[in-house]
């Protein structure tokens, strides 16, 4: 158990090592979800009312799309150098690769997070700095990173990649994306948190089963 | 566990390989003692690389069955694989790591003890142990290739797996290679290797294969001796192509 | 010529054909206008059964997915790839059929309630399956990844469905037309209408995915007929 928790953690620690020398990834995510961040400030007009009404669905929506581009670009840079398979040649099973990758993409787009949420606090004039925003956005990113890890490694030998990740990813996080913007919602609104515990609750039924489901189903992916 | 004497380093019964329409293995049957350095002869296409990935278990057969060293890979893989190290065409390495990060990772991910010493006898053994705090992106590709064989090397492997080793090496470090092959095989260790250099290997090599069409078209354990006969089975079907 | 014609004669194809017959007399004959929605309200005797297929083919290729995961055999591929397609299919038609229904009816062509959402979302998922498919390149591995598209969709599916529920209770489905809330006056007879019509689209369902599962078997004969072309001419050669 230990054992597995350190090989889980040491493919982590190498993609974070590899992403602070070259800053691939979270700058891929953040700058992308700025960018859809400031696009809306201009399509849409924010009054104070419609910052409410709309900001927690941009919010989500940027860092969804943002956040494909981000799991695109790490596996993309595993597969540059074929290290995915020097992975593959190690005597670990296979859920432990999936859960060490895992690990540094959740990381690489909470990191994104800590950059995207003020700005959004920002240019929506949205109060966020509150415990419940640090959950959702916890659960959030635990289950775009565990869908879009499996999607990622799938749609690599796939031409067109670009394409099908998103096609992929984005219908089967429909409900976490729901899930993030509605609790978004209730906490600018000054909500507490009893208004939002069935969407947290359906954010940690969602994060569960796909985090056991693609463990568990890692295995039929990689080789060829 | 494991007896390197009795059991066959290799044993492929039936192995079929197809991508799409194209055949690769149809129904190939190998048997590779322990001990042995072979040496894989074919055109391109004939399926060398092919059998190599799937000796690595970097890709699954159709159907048929493999085992090494007594092991099933179907059922065994992570035994089968603390039991192989691979040297493949890519290096596989992290390029913006350094010769030690990328083999103190890979350490990790075999579960090695006392790291340190093993990183540097394996990369003495292998030449590289001047440029061992140099990112792998800096070095050569000879040197790159160097670094894949020292990952390959660091745990031990009862069998060693080399997919045209000596490209992009130069005649020096090829001959340190024949040393490191040698040295591998007097441990009574096992090498399968494929080549571009097919009269030097054939030298070295205990033994050879030549697949032809997805089976095994020869199979040579003189192969200094039978070099005319495999250099023509070889060569007529490169005519072919 | 003529045994090719009977050879086409599915007795699966000749019943979904005669019970089709039966529900349209029934459809558009027997069963009587309904009165607050008018003849619009026929669709629906073709939009459940749609809808009900795309709901088989979901749940055929989520079970057929999964086998092929765990037996690796040919035959739930070419099961799952049929359904999926066939699905598809009815889920565009369920769709379709459900908004030209919804513009008379609740005077919008579409609104976020939990069963048009879910239904939405899962016609995307298998969507993305079949690309996926046309995408990869063959293999046995595009059948493996296919199939953990499949296994996928089939958890997600409740997820998906029961947010879909919470996020219609926080916003009320936007239904106003002239009939929305009133209670059918067809009685009975709806029900007779909807059974007929529905198992008529499930022999049709059966009969389409089997269809398509031949289709793909030959495929597949094909393709290994090649193989055996190429290995012979390979051996002519030397």
């Amino acid at each position: 158990m230990m054992g597995s928790l350190a090989i889980i953690w040491a493919i982590g620690r190498k993609d974070l090592l590899l992403e602070i020398r070259n800053k691939d990834v979270v700058v891929a995510v953040a700058g992308f979800a700025l960018l859809v961040l400031v696009i809306f400030t201009f399509a849409i007009d924010l009054n104070q009312g419609n910052a409410k009404l709309v900001g927690p669905g941009v919010l989500w929506a940027g860092i969804a799309f943002a956040g494909v581009t981000g799991h695109n670009r790490a596996f993309a840079l595993e597969v540059e150098g074929s290290t995915l398979e020097a992975l593959m040649l190690a005597p670990i099973s296979r859920d432990l690769i999936y859960l060490g990758k895992a690990l540094g993409n959740f990381l690489f787009i909470a990191v994104a997070q800590i950059i995207v949420i003020p700005v959004f606090a920002v240019l929506f004039n949205l109060v966020v700095f509150r415990w419940e925003m640090l959950a959702i956005a916890l659960l959030t990113t635990l289950g775009f990173s565990a869908v879009g890890t499996l999607f990622a490694a799938m749609s690599v030998r796939v031409r067109a990649r670009e394409v099908m990740l998103p096609l992929l990813f984005l219908p089967v996080v429909t409900p976490l994306l729901m899930a993030a913007v509605e609790s978004t919602s209730h906490m600018v609104n000054g909500r507490s948190w009893s208004d939002m515990a069935q969407w947290l609750q359906l954010a940690v039924a969602f994060d569960v089963a796909f985090i056991v489901v693609s463990a568990f189903i890692f295995q039929h992916i990689l080789e060829d | 566990m494991v007896s390197q004497t009795t059991q066959l380093a290799v044993k492929a019964e039936a192995v079929v390989k197809n991508f799409g329409e194209t055949a690769v293995l149809r129904g190939l049957d190998l048997e590779l003692p322990t001990g042995e350095v072979t040496v894989l002869l074919g055109t391109n296409g004939a399926g060398k690389s092919t059998l190599l990935r799937i000796l690595a278990m970097l890709t699954q057969i159709d159907s048929g069955s493999i085992s090494m060293h007594g092991v099933d890979i179907a059922q065994n893989g992570p035994v089968v694989r603390a039991l192989t190290g691979s040297v493949l065409h890519s290096p596989m390495l992290y390029a913006d790591m350094t010769v030690r990060e990328n083999l103190l990772f890979f350490a990790e991910m075999y579960r090695l003890q006392n790291v340190d010493d093993l990183i540097s006898s394996t990369t003495v053994q292998v030449g590289i142990e001047q440029r061992i705090d140099d990112r792998v992106r800096t070095l050569s590709h000879g040197f790159q290739k160097r670094v894949a064989l020292a990952r390959a090397l660091m745990h031990d492997p009862q069998l060693l797996l080399l997919d045209e080793p000596e490209s992009g090496l130069d005649s020096r470090s090829v001959e340190q290679l024949d040393r490191i092959i040698e040295n591998y095989k007097s441990m009574g260790r096992s090498v399968v290797m494929t080549t571009h250099i097919v009269e030097h290997a054939l030298e070295i090599a205990d033994r050879a294969v030549v697949l032809n069409n997805g089976t095994v078209g020869l199979n040579s354990t003189n192969p200094a001796a039978d070099k005319t006969e495999i250099l023509a089975a070889y060569s007529s079907k490169a005519n072919d192509q | 010529m003529l045994n090719k014609v009977l050879d086409l004669l599915d007795p699966l194809l000749i019943l979904s054909a005669a019970l089709m017959g039966v529900a349209l007399y029934l459809i558009f004959i027997w069963v009587p206008t309904e009165t607050n929605q008018g003849a619009v309200q026929r669709i629906l005797y073709f939009h459940v059964p749609v809808a009900w297929g795309s709901m088989l083919g979901i749940f055929v290729v989520s079970g057929s997915s999964f086998m092929y995961l765990w037996k690796k055999t040919e035959k739930w591929d070419r099961l799952a790839v049929a359904s999926a397609e066939v699905g598809v299919i009815f889920g565009g038609m369920m769709l379709l059929s459900g908004m030209i229904w919804a513009r008379p009816v609740w005077a919008v062509w579409w609104t976020g309630e939990a069963k048009l959402t879910t239904a939405l979302i899962l016609f995307f998922i298998y969507v993305a399956y079949l690309m996926f498919r046309a995408y990869f390149p063959p293999g046995a591995q595009r059948q493996r990844l296919a199939a953990i598209i499949g296994v996928i969709g089939a958890v997600d599916t409740p997820i998906i469905y029961f947010a879909a529920n919470l996020w219609s209770q926080a916003h009320p489905p936007l239904i106003t037309g002239p009939a929305a809330d009133a209670e059918s006056a067809l009685g009975s007879d709806l029900g007779i209408v909807l059974t007929a019509s529905t198992v008529a689209f499930t022999f049709l369902f059966i009969y389409l995915v089997q269809t398509r599962y031949k289709i793909r078997k030959s495929e597949d004969d094909l393709v290994e007929l090649k193989r055996a072309v190429s290995t012979s001419a390979m051996t002519g050669a030397n």
